[in-house]
């Protein structure tokens, strides 16, 4: 779950990390306030849980209370990436000698957390040259101990009191992030004012979905917090996909994503379905969305789905395909799809372009297929297979 | 060589419902599964093996070195502790959504307690024709459908993909000599490379067959491992998910990048696999040609 810059803030001050002091406001009306409480000159910034708000003028500065005013209203409803800015910080504008970039995340191959200072900071801090890159993992269980933190702060070229402050900054920064479960917890920029104190600018957070349950209290501080930031906000097919799903606690039959194709499809196994996915697109076919079907969903569920990835317009037919060990009954799966089928005002024989179901209940389901005058395939077909043949039969149905 | 059939296996999580069919299947397939653990249930049976509320009451009883653990989220990090305290040797666990702090500090201390961990989210592995460890292929009939007994290790990061490739090469007459779902987690216990060393010293093992899939640094960490160190093994790759690759990823800080350097793209792993010559396969069928048996 990514976190927004003022809750990410919120989240670290509580770790004793300091950041400049920051007004969140959602409204025209307490932007004045706002800003003659912070001071000018001014930043203001939407609250997007995207990266690179620099670029797309998400970020602004103000001189004076009316050009704030003008930022505010040009910030507050913007369309970042399909979403729309409810929220906008205010805070005053620092001037600084130098940024630096500070972070946390996970390094996979050592399997463990590991720290990064950067004395380049802001944007530049992926192209800095990695001998100005200190990076230390380290142990979940005792956290970076002060002394590896001054460590690194050395090993980059700091001296003094801002040595000792960065170091200080990179534990309790390591401290949040072992825990909060952090995926990854940044600041960036950490800059040094003229009076020499170190002050965050900007910070992200990003906790795991899979801790969120441990999480609660303090995530419950922090207000409404965005749940789907990743990617494009969903389709209006994608979120009548997950209504179905939800009818129904049994089986999964609704994770759809979306694309522009004419081949609608069903599969089984989360692997199964990224490599039938890619053999469609190898085989030359355009698949009409992504969709998981496992566990044991009801008929009706997968009736309803059926008949949704058929509703699409330009879509010739549909691919039923799942891997061997799926435990699905297939004559369940059988009689859901043909119930879809119908339900889309289609006919089963030039509708269905494949349907390999090596599940339970094979031979129920053959018979239940065959009457509706469709071919039944097993294990002896290789998911390769069957994706080509998806392929090749679904140009000869209409759309 | 992992999963000695004469090894005692106790199952943590005995009496949940997956786990107890897992324990069915498994001891029908010949697994020697000699006692589970649910605390508040011990005294109980499951499928005749019995139950104790702790690992270390095993123990006491048992000659047990390998564990299986299936129990919910939360419970895991202290199970998989619990049974590296008493001794275990190889740990198994199935359970999906384990936080990855918590695999991060079962790690460093199976580490320090000299344990192999697969997983979590591993559904297990197998050595066919002699035992299976977790719910790796299914109901029994459709295992012995799928696995036969081989000189071919297959390495997968999706459970259910470890069985189709198995019952691909089952059907051209390719046996396998193990095969192991490592879990498909970011951080697992035991990675591509870490296993591949395990089965360079496996004499029954000739070529291995590597199921990758986006994100992570799973397949460039073993590239470089076999640039600096090549195999005697025959290592064939065979990945999906090339499709990922096109969509729009939303970037959100940098220290992804930093850490990664560009790794995770489908592209990228299979560039960095075959310029360490690996043979990387197109489509499933392709990686027969790698294996270069093909019946």
């Amino acid at each position: 779950m990514r976190l927004l810059e003022h809750q990410s803030k919120k989240l670290l001050s509580s770790f004793g990390l300091v950041f400049t002091e920051s007004i969140s406001v959602n409204s025209m009306a307490e932007v004045r306030a706002a800003v003659e409480h912070v001071g000018l000159p001014t930043v203001l910034k939407a609250q997007t849980p995207f990266g690179g708000r620099g670029n797309i003028g998400a970020v602004k500065f103000a001189e004076s209370a009316d050009q704030a005013v003008i930022a505010a209203e040009a910030l507050l409803g913007m369309d970042v990436r399909g979403t729309t800015v409810e929220v906008i910080s205010i805070e005053p504008k620092l001037t600084y000698d130098c940024e630096f970039y500070v972070g946390i995340t996970w390094d996979t191959v050592a399997k463990l957390p590991v720290a990064l200072l950067s004395l380049a900071g802001g944007v530049e801090v992926e192209s800095a040259q990695s001998d100005r890159l200190a990076r230390q993992s380290f142990n979940p269980w005792t956290g970076l101990a002060p002394y590896k933190a001054r460590e690194m702060a050395a090993e980059s070229g700091l001296t003094g009191k801002t040595l000792v402050g960065v170091g200080e900054v990179l534990t309790k920064l390591s401290q949040a992030f072992l825990a909060c479960d952090g995926i990854t917890m940044e600041i960036n920029p950490l800059v040094v004012t003229k009076d020499g104190v170190l002050i965050g600018l900007d910070a992200r957070v990003e906790i795991e979905d899979e801790a969120v349950y441990r999480q609660q209290e303090r995530l419950g501080l922090l207000g409404e917090l965005t749940m789907t930031a990743t990617g494009r906000p969903p389709t209006p097919l994608e979120l009548e996909a997950q209504r179905i799903d939800e009818t129904d606690h049994r089986g999964v039959a609704g994770r759809v994503v979306e694309f522009d194709g004419d081949l609608a499809l069903l599969i089984g196994g989360g692997g199964a379905s990224l490599t039938v996915f890619d053999a469609i697109k190898e085989h030359g076919g355009a698949p009409a969305n992504y969709c998981e079907v496992g566990g044991n969903p009801t008929e009706e569920k997968v009736a309803a789905i059926t008949s949704l990835l058929l509703s699409k317009p330009g879509v010739r037919g549909m691919a039923v395909i799942m891997n061997v060990v799926n435990n699905t009954r297939a004559d369940v799966i059988a009689r859901g799809i043909l119930m879809g089928v119908k339900a889309a005002g289609r006919k089963p024989a030039e509708t269905i372009s494949l349907f390999r179901v090596p599940g339970n209940w094979g031979r129920e389901a053959r018979e239940i297929m065959e009457a509706a005058g469709v071919e039944v395939y097993g294990r002896e077909m290789s998911l390769d297979a069957a994706a080509r043949l998806a392929v090749e039969r679904n140009r000869t149905h209409a759309s | 060589m992992l999963l000695d059939p004469k090894a005692g296996v106790l199952v943590q999580g005995i009496t949940g419902r997956e786990a107890s069919r897992m324990v069915k299947d498994s001891l029908a397939y010949g697994s020697n599964i000699v006692a589970g653990v649910t605390p508040g249930k011990g005294g109980q049976r499951v499928h005749g093996i019995p139950v104790y509320d702790t690992v270390a009451a095993v123990v006491e009883k048992h000659r047990a070195t390998i564990s299986v653990i299936s129990v919910p989220p939360p419970a895991v990090l202290d199970a998989a502790l619990e049974s590296f305290s008493a001794g275990m040797q190889l740990c198994l666990i199935m359970t999906e959504r384990v936080p990855q702090l918590d695999t991060s500090k079962l790690q460093v201390a199976a580490r320090r307690a000299g344990c192999t961990v697969i997983g979590p989210n591993s559904l297990g592995l197998i050595r066919p024709g002699i035992a299976k460890l977790g719910t790796i292929g299914g109901r029994v009939d459709n295992v012995r459908r799928s696995f036969t007994p081989g000189r071919v290790a297959v390495l997968s990061r999706s459970g259910g993909m470890t069985t189709e490739i198995a019952s691909y090469l089952t059907s051209r007459g390719i046996g396998q000599s193990i095969a192991i779902g490592v879990g498909g987690d970011a951080i697992v216990g035991s990675n591509f490379t870490d296993l591949i060393e395990l089965l360079e010293a496996d004499p029954a093992t000739d070529a291995v067959v590597i199921y990758g899939e986006p994100g992570g640094a799973a397949e460039e960490q073993l590239a470089a491992r076999l640039k600096q160190k090549p195999s005697r093994l025959r290592i064939i790759a065979f990945l999906s998910g090339r499709f990922v690759d096109d969509l729009e990823g939303i970037r959100f800080g940098h220290a992804g990048v930093i850490v990664e350097g560009g790794r995770g793209s489908i592209r990228g792993k299979v560039k960095a696999l075959r310029k360490a010559g690996v043979f990387v396969a197109e489509t499933f069928e392709d990686f027969l040609r790698g294996l270069k048996y093909d019946a």
